[in-house]
């Protein structure tokens, strides 16, 4: 029988197609083997480095292995320990603000007397040119945060001016910042809570 | 045969441009060309995955059935594309970093299963290779074009962060066309999309009946 035929075939068609799902789901099965590991290392790669950024200073152990992980209003959150001779230094965690066109994930680091050291936005899909202000690349308006804790200001005083409270919005976006100043607060809240379990500091309990 | 050659180039980048007379790839094209380098970052991942799809399936082109063929093809440019995704990934993860988005999308443009259910399904590898890789570079520079009109009137600049795409070597290409610019948000936004597209296609045309009514004369004086 010619090829001709046989591709009129239903029998032919259906092996067709089962083989050809077969034979790529094969090929994938092995390329997804081959690189998994350096797909591994590169993403870990990116996570010690938007760790490292909001953690200066120094600090003798790999943070990207000293976790622990806590449940909070936002589901289950991964806080990275930063530690100098055995006494955790200051604290990494991720914070998810609700803003303008979903949710906008930022990482920040506190230092062990709860004060942030750094927030940044890792991921957002505002509004480019009114909410992506928020980028330290766009503006130094994430810089803010630096060295604030609960205190300074006041709790109540944690909200964009327009909202009574000291950080500056942006013209034409109020969501964006109220989103990441809501979030960084949370950030706060979640560290005086959790305090002595981030800072390893229950005498070997959980 | 030298001139089947250069038609399918022609076809490729002006006569048969996927962007502006296919009017194929549009959500992509629409979506990424918020600036020249994004645009070119799509451009070159889609031909590379242009070239290879359109070599394959015209090679398995006898193989294949009619009635089922659409279902292989599309199996078959999953898979590529997945294989480029997890590449990247793994050994260019600097590059994944800026094209990941738009890898996955490729899956969904159009364009590739155009090209190998009009051309490669039946022609032969070679000129399959040629067609995927002249659709692509017209592809790429449309998006090149269309992101230029609306990076610089959207935010006064060119190029803008080149260097992530092309390696730090290409940072000069990085300009600032109007400094202090306040930027013009609607250029950014899809609706500024669809007016630069609109607006070079009418330019398309009327480059295209000019050339057409030249030639026109030129017949009429020579007969």
């Amino acid at each position: 029988m010619s090829l001709e035929q046989l591709r009129g075939k239903l029998s032919y068609q259906g092996l067709l197609l089962g083989g050809t799902a077969l034979l790529t789901s094969a090929i994938l099965a092995f390329a997804s083997r081959a690189t998994e590991a350096e797909i591994r290392k590169a993403e870990a790669l990116d996570l010690k480095q938007s760790l490292a950024i909001v953690l200066p200073g120094q600090y003798d152990n790999d943070v990207t292995k000293d976790t622990v992980v806590l449940p909070s209003s936002e589901g289950d959150v991964t806080v990275y320990r930063a530690r100098h001779a055995g006494k955790v230094d200051a604290v990494v965690y991720r914070v998810i603000g609700h803003g303008y066109a979903g949710p906008i994930v930022c990482v920040m680091g506190v230092s062990r007397e709860g004060k942030i050291l750094g927030v940044r936005i890792l991921k957002h899909a505002e509004t480019p040119g009114l909410g992506d202000k928020i980028e330290p690349a766009k503006t130094k308006w994430i810089f803010n945060f630096d060295g604030k804790f609960l205190g300074n200001p006041v709790v109540d005083l944690w909200a964009v001016k327009k909202d009574g409270g000291v950080f500056d919005q942006f013209a034409g976006a109020t969501i964006t910042p109220r989103a990441v100043v809501k979030a960084v607060k949370g950030g706060l809240v979640f560290f005086e809570k959790e305090r002595s379990t981030l800072l390893d500091e229950t005498g070997g309990k959980p | 045969m030298n001139e089947k050659y250069i038609q399918i180039t022609r076809n490729g980048l002006w006569d048969n441009n996927v962007v502006f007379v296919q009017m194929l790839a549009l959500c992509p094209t629409l979506a990424v060309t918020s600036s020249v380098t994004n645009g070119l970052g799509m451009g070159l991942a889609t031909t590379a995955v242009l070239v290879f799809s359109n070599m394959i399936i015209s090679a398995v082109r006898h193989l294949v059935s009619e009635e089922v063929r659409i279902a292989v093809y599309i199996v078959l440019i999953a898979t590529l594309v997945t294989l480029v995704d997890m590449s990247l990934n793994a050994w260019a993860h600097e590059l994944y970093k800026v094209l990941g988005l738009f890898i996955a999308l490729i899956v969904v443009n159009c364009a590739i299963l155009g090209r190998a259910e009009a051309f490669a399904s039946k022609s032969n590898v070679a000129d399959s290779a040629l067609d995927g890789l002249m659709m692509g570079i017209g592809f790429t520079l449309s998006l090149m074009v269309i992101g230029g009109v609306r990076e610089v009137l959207g935010s006064g600049t060119l190029f803008a962060n080149a260097h992530l795409l092309l390696g730090p070597a290409f940072a000069f290409l990085e300009t600032t066309i109007v400094p202090d610019y306040k930027g013009f948000l609607l250029m950014i936004l899809p609706p500024g999309g669809f007016m630069v597209v609109g607006l070079l296609l009418a330019t398309k045309r009327v480059l295209d009946q000019r050339r057409a009514a030249r030639a026109e004369q030129i017949a009429a004086l020579t007969l």
